[in-house]
């Protein structure tokens, strides 16, 4: 059993988009404003601040999640991966972000990270997904600038474009 | 000084201590020293923003979301059991789900949304006892059970003692729910579910849940009144369904909120009442 005391701040170390990294936080702090304003990781947004909007969501242990409703100490030792980390090594845009620039699929990019890693965890369960299938997964994310259908559009693309990839690399 | 406000202005929650326990008499006895002072986090979809809202300000947060044996789904001859952090998406990706609760596969989809099913829990839904929850109200209707564990053991209670009003539970502050039942039913049976929420996954304005045998049907409604409300039929009332629905939308005491008034709620209750029932009985025939 770990006890952490309020108001004191308590060391966190964990994974951040694959690099080890250390923050400090105190027990009600959220992990959605751990990693904006202790770690300077800003590409995770925040809306409503409470479970509603999906701006927050980021990937914990691999699964989309909203970090808003997740406290900065819960993830200690576990393995988080946000906006920042859907970039391609060499910093360019992934796969997934390009399909969304291209596809005019965001305006003003607020609600943009919470779309593109959910996506990133839904196209490992499901690389496949029918227009159906994005609408129902989206429907924990609001956006309120594009009408949805550019999203919807570039996720598809973004789903065949990483099947190509894949089929690629088996051969 | 104004440094400390600004401090405390970035956080959401009230401050509180956390506990990270690792095993479930680290939990039961915390509880029993705190007095009614603490509540339990394990995927927190429900806490969480309650926290956040400053709805509850609990001077103990106990983290249970590490605790390896509650994590876990088993199947007796009699029930399938579900550990209190146990999350609603491995519910929907258990594979024998469909085959033994198809009525559950159907409305884990409407659950929150694929990343609050992620993290949130089977319990922890219960648990919240929200009015508008569609698993408490597959609960009471399948007549399911609730284990809740303290210093002094385990205790089991059914689903209809357990919920006892909005957001309230007969759970004592000294206890914690480890586990909740569902039955498996001994014959084969027809189910429907029809929800009217505002945005697919949202709380329901009103769910509606049906199961039916040859010989018993029954219908759950959420979102109307404070808990779950449970009508049972026989078949043979099929034919006067309309005064037998109109009697318990009328029984459920609704409300008016901003969502929808009493009066939408009891008709809804009255017409999509009927189709439910209607689909869950075809199914058998
Ligand atoms: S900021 Fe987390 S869901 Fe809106
Ligand atoms: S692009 Fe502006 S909210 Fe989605």
């Amino acid at each position: 059993m770990k006890l952490f005391k309020q108001s004191a701040k308590h060391s966190i170390k964990f994974f951040l988009n694959g690099n080890q990294v250390e923050g400090f936080a105190e027990p009600n702090l959220l992990l959605s404003d751990f990693l904006r304003k202790e770690i300077g990781a800003t590409g995770t947004h925040v809306g409503c601040e409470h479970g509603i909007c999906g701006a927050c969501t980021v990937k914990l242990d691999g699964e989309a999640i909203r970090a808003c409703l997740c406290l900065a100490i819960q993830v200690e030792g576990r393995d988080v991966v946000t906006i920042e980390g859907l970039a391609d090594t060499e910093g360019s845009l992934g796969i997934i972000q390009k399909a969304f620039h291209e596809n005019f699929a965001l305006q003003c990019g607020f609600c943009t990270p919470g779309f593109l890693t959910t996506l990133d965890h839904y196209l490992k369960i499901n690389p496949t997904p029918t227009e159906k299938e994005l609408r129902e997964v989206y429907s924990g994310n609001m956006c309120r600038c594009t009408g949805y259908d550019e999203i919807i559009r570039a996720s598809l693309e973004a789903a065949n474009e990483l099947l190509k990839i894949k089929t690629l690399n088996l051969k | 000084m104004a440094k400390k406000d600004s401090e405390l202005k970035k956080m959401k929650p009230a401050p509180f201590d956390l506990c990270v326990a690792q095993s479930v008499k680290e939990v039961v006895s915390l509880l029993k020293q705190n007095k009614g002072d603490a509540k339990i986090l394990a995927g927190g979809q429900s806490l969480m923003a309650m926290l956040n809202m400053r709805l509850v300000k609990p001077n103990l947060v106990i983290d249970i979301s590490r605790i390896k044996d509650l994590d876990y789904i088993k199947i007796t001859k009699e029930f399938v059991e579900i550990g209190a952090t146990f999350t609603q998406s491995k519910l929907e990706n258990w594979p024998k789900l469909q085959e033994i609760f198809p009525i559950i596969a159907s409305v884990l989809p409407h659950v929150g949304h694929f990343q609050t099913r992620n993290r949130g829990t089977v319990c922890g839904s219960v648990c919240h006892s929200d009015p508008s929850s569609e698993l408490p109200l597959l609960l009471a209707l399948l007549n399911g059970e609730v284990v809740l564990s303290s210093t002094s053991g385990t205790r089991i209670i059914s689903a209809k003692d357990f919920q006892t009003g909005m957001l309230s539970t007969a759970c004592e502050t000294h206890e914690f729910v480890t586990a909740i039942r569902f039955p498996i039913m001994a014959k084969k049976y027809g189910h429907a579910f029809i929800e009217i929420a505002r945005r697919h996954g949202d709380y329901a304005i009103v769910a509606l849940a049906a199961i039916a045998t040859k010989d018993s049907i029954k219908l759950g409604v959420g979102g109307v009144a404070d808990i779950p409300s449970i009508l049972e039929l026989k078949p043979g009332d099929l034919s006067n369904l309309s005064d037998a629905l109109n009697t318990f939308a009328w029984s459920l005491d609704a409300n008016d909120d901003i969502h929808a008034s009493a009066k939408y709620r009891r008709e809804i209750v009255r017409r999509l009442g009927e189709s439910t029932l209607r689909k869950a009985c075809n199914e058998i025939i």
